[in-house]
């Protein structure tokens, strides 16, 4: 039975980790991700948990103690955000190569400099090439039903691979909505018992972890991991139409909305979707045929059903809520114009940097993005393709 | 307790030969004799920061170790065998799990003076049930004989070169033991390969079998780095315990133990003088320096007798 509550983000996600119960969570404060594990420690401090609760002295502490706690055979998470995510850099990319199914709770902000509290995706974003899933959320809800689902991804025998389950940092995290919340024995017959193959507290059979590998290995290495990733967008459906019986919610790879006979489209992660549905409907009002794809899944990047879902749109505008320092847009917009050559798509399509630092992104900024497609759609010319919304020039 | 050097040296090895380390390298000599301090039957988790160790004795297909092994990184082997400790306590409490596991972990000095040294503090201070081994060979050897902060004074390394206007390291050592020891746990141990390996198998005995966390620290020549004839490592060691350069002592609780004394001390040249390293200390005109060694080895063993006579 579902039950009502009204939650924060970081309340969300952390009832979610108590009713998964994890083995070992260790962890280092830093806002906006702070509460994660405060509340965390006082469900341990309580004996609400089993888990191991381990205050260390840095966040790359936090990841290398997580890594050493999956590799001996427990499920293992951390949480962070923004510098704390920077400074575990090597380490994400050593989760991923040892194949460990441990998960982060990212609550994104802004990387320094000048140092900034508030929710960007550049943290994140710098993370996309080192192997972790990456999962974003709109609000509450989908970052408790996100983590709730990501063990059942990241321990798919044919995955094997951390997970990043996202969060817009103070837009999600902090604000207070409705929610609903699954039963603590749902959520555990859900997510089940971790059993791995191999570890390291296997009395029936040593291990060894973290090789030094020559030139003759170490490509057939990188190789598996992206075998791994291969296997991910499969497990994500999997995993979301079970979970579709169990909630009543229903996720994908990303989120179409209004998309049915949009000529002009929007595509972007996070909590700005919200205001830019809000636009949408606005604009549908008026009769404009303007829609929105969210991305959830980020990493692997679901290419070829992206440039699907845009195949009938005239105008597009990738919103990348992080620089790429490219001159030419940031991550996302890079992601989704390769979807779209690749699709041999001929649809006008520009890149937005937006709400860097947590620049306010009102719903009259998205209208003026969807009359600039409007414009370019007029001109039969995408114009500058690297822009900034909401910027004092 | 007794120590019975024939029984003790033909324990099976835990680290088994075939692995890639230098001919007379003291890295291994103190892996397997830390190693032989564990029981028989007593399952372990090795822990490894990268270094010469990492790189040579777990090369992929390849691993020379018994027991269930990681490497992380090299700046993080004590957040990782926290990691590793904090596993075993979940998954005992939740009835996973009913064999007994020890935690050991190694790394050399640029992994654990320096590069590791916060990882480290932070696992010390947390007291995780582990033991966390040093072998100190006094420089970065892995990448080249870099200068460490474990790298004694004057001495001739790539970063800290010999020439016209330099005597080689301008620094004394840190002295890491006591840092550990100023952590407050349970029990630190300074040792090298002397008496039959019997200091260096008891201390590693006591800190793997006394609860929570343990740091040792042994000194383990590096022939390359060093240059000395490698079959005298074990006469290079003998040197640096009877010129008080590296004394054996033990804080047990707080309390500061010496375990040897030489009836007679030796003067730092006999320990420096069959090292290449020192050799420019040699020359005529660096006297000097020779007396500035032996009065900070002075100033440091005094030091220690206070401790240890409170």
């Amino acid at each position: 039975m579902a039950k009502r509550d009204r939650l924060s983000g970081n309340e969300a996600v952390a009832i979610a980790l108590r009713q998964i119960n994890p083995d070992v969570f260790p962890a280092f404060p830093i806002t906006p991700s702070t509460e994660i594990p405060q509340y965390f420690a006082s469900f341990a401090a309580n004996g609400q948990v089993d888990t191991e609760f381990i205050p260390v002295e840095s966040e790359h502490s936090s990841m290398s103690a997580a890594i050493g706690a999956s590799a001996a055979g427990a499920r293992s998470l951390t949480a962070t955000s923004s510098c704390g995510l920077a400074y575990m850099w090597e380490e994400l990319y050593i989760a991923a190569s040892n194949r460990l199914p441990l998960a982060l709770a990212l609550v994104n902000r802004a990387l320094s400099g000048p140092i900034n509290i508030n929710c960007d995706h550049s943290d994140s974003m710098g993370a996309r090439d080192s192997g972790w899933i990456q999962m974003y959320a709109e609000n509450n809800q989908e970052a408790y039903d996100n983590m709730v689902q990501a063990y059942r991804i990241s321990e798919h025998p044919d995955v094997r691979l951390p997970i990043m389950i996202c969060q817009d940092g103070f837009i999600t995290s902090h604000a207070v909505e409705n929610i609903e919340l699954l039963e603590d024995e749902e959520v555990q017959k859900f997510v089940g018992e971790y059993n791995p193959e191999n570890y390291l507290l296997n009395p029936q059979c040593p291990m060894a972890v973290g090789p030094y590998s020559v030139t003759d290995y170490y490509m057939e290495a990188k190789r598996n991991q992206a075998e791994g990733m291969r296997h991910v967008s499969r497990v994500v459906l999997d995993v979301a139409k079970e979970y579709k019986k169990l909630s009543g919610r229903e996720y994908g790879l990303f989120e179409e909305y209004r998309m049915d006979d949009a000529e002009r489209a929007v595509v972007m992660i996070g909590s700005a979707a919200g205001t830019t549905k809000d636009a949408i409907d606005r604009l549908r009002e008026q009769g404009e045929k303007v829609g929105l794809i969210k991305i959830r899944l980020y990493r692997p990047f679901p290419a070829s059903e992206i440039a699907e879902a845009l195949k009938n749109v005239k105008a597009v505008a990738i919103m990348d809520r992080a620089e790429g320092y490219t001159n030419h847009g940031g991550p996302l917009g890079a992601d989704v114009m390769a979807a779209l050559y690749r699709a041999h798509a001929d649809a006008l399509a520009v890149n937005y940097i937006y709400g860097l630092g947590g620049r306010d992104v009102r719903v009259k900024d998205m209208e003026n993005v969807f009359a600039a497609l409007k414009q370019m759609m007029a001109d039969g010319d995408a114009g500058e393709t690297y822009r900034y919304l909401g910027i004092r020039e | 307790m007794s120590y019975n050097f024939k029984e003790t040296m033909n324990k099976p090895e835990r680290l088994a030969p075939g692995h890639r380390m230098c001919a007379g390298c003291g890295g291994t000599i103190a892996v397997r004799n830390v190693l032989r301090g564990l029981h028989e039957g007593d399952r372990a988790v090795i822990g490894n920061a990268t270094g010469c160790l990492e790189v040579s004795t777990f090369t992929y297909p390849y691993t020379a170790w018994e027991d269930s092994y990681i490497h992380n990184a090299f700046e993080n082997a004590g957040a990782t065998l926290s990691g590793v400790e904090g596993a075993y306590k979940a998954l005992k409490r939740k009835g996973k799990l009913d064999e007994t596991y020890k935690f050991i972990t190694f790394g050399g000095d640029g992994g654990t003076y320096d590069i590791g040294f916060q990882s480290l503090s932070g696992a010390m201070e947390r007291n995780h049930d582990l033991v966390y081994v040093c072998y100190d060979n006094g420089a970065y050897m892995n990448t080249g004989i870099q200068r460490s902060s474990a790298t004694p004074m004057y001495a001739d390394t790539t970063t800290t070169p010999v020439g016209s206007q330099s005597n080689g390291k301008p620094q004394n050592r840190k002295d890491l033991a006591a840092i550990i020891a100023a952590h407050d746990v349970p029990y630190v141990a300074q040792t090298t390969f002397v008496q039959n390996f019997k200091d260096l198998h008891v201390k590693s005995e006591k800190a793997i079998y006394t609860p929570g966390a343990a740091f040792l620290n042994i000194m383990a020549p590096c022939p390359r780095g060093w240059r000395y004839n490698t079959p005298d490592i074990m006469e290079i060691c003998r040197l640096g315990v009877e010129t008080c350069y590296w004394p054996l002592f033990e804080v047990e609780e707080g309390k500061w133990i010496l375990n040897y004394e030489p009836k007679k001390k030796l003067p730092i040249e006999d320990f420096l003088r069959p090292q290449g390293r020192f050799k420019h200390l040699f020359k005529k005109g660096n006297e000097y320096l020779l007396e500035a060694f032996q009065k900070e080895v002075d100033r440091r063993w005094d030091e220690l007798l206070f401790r240890c006579s409170r």
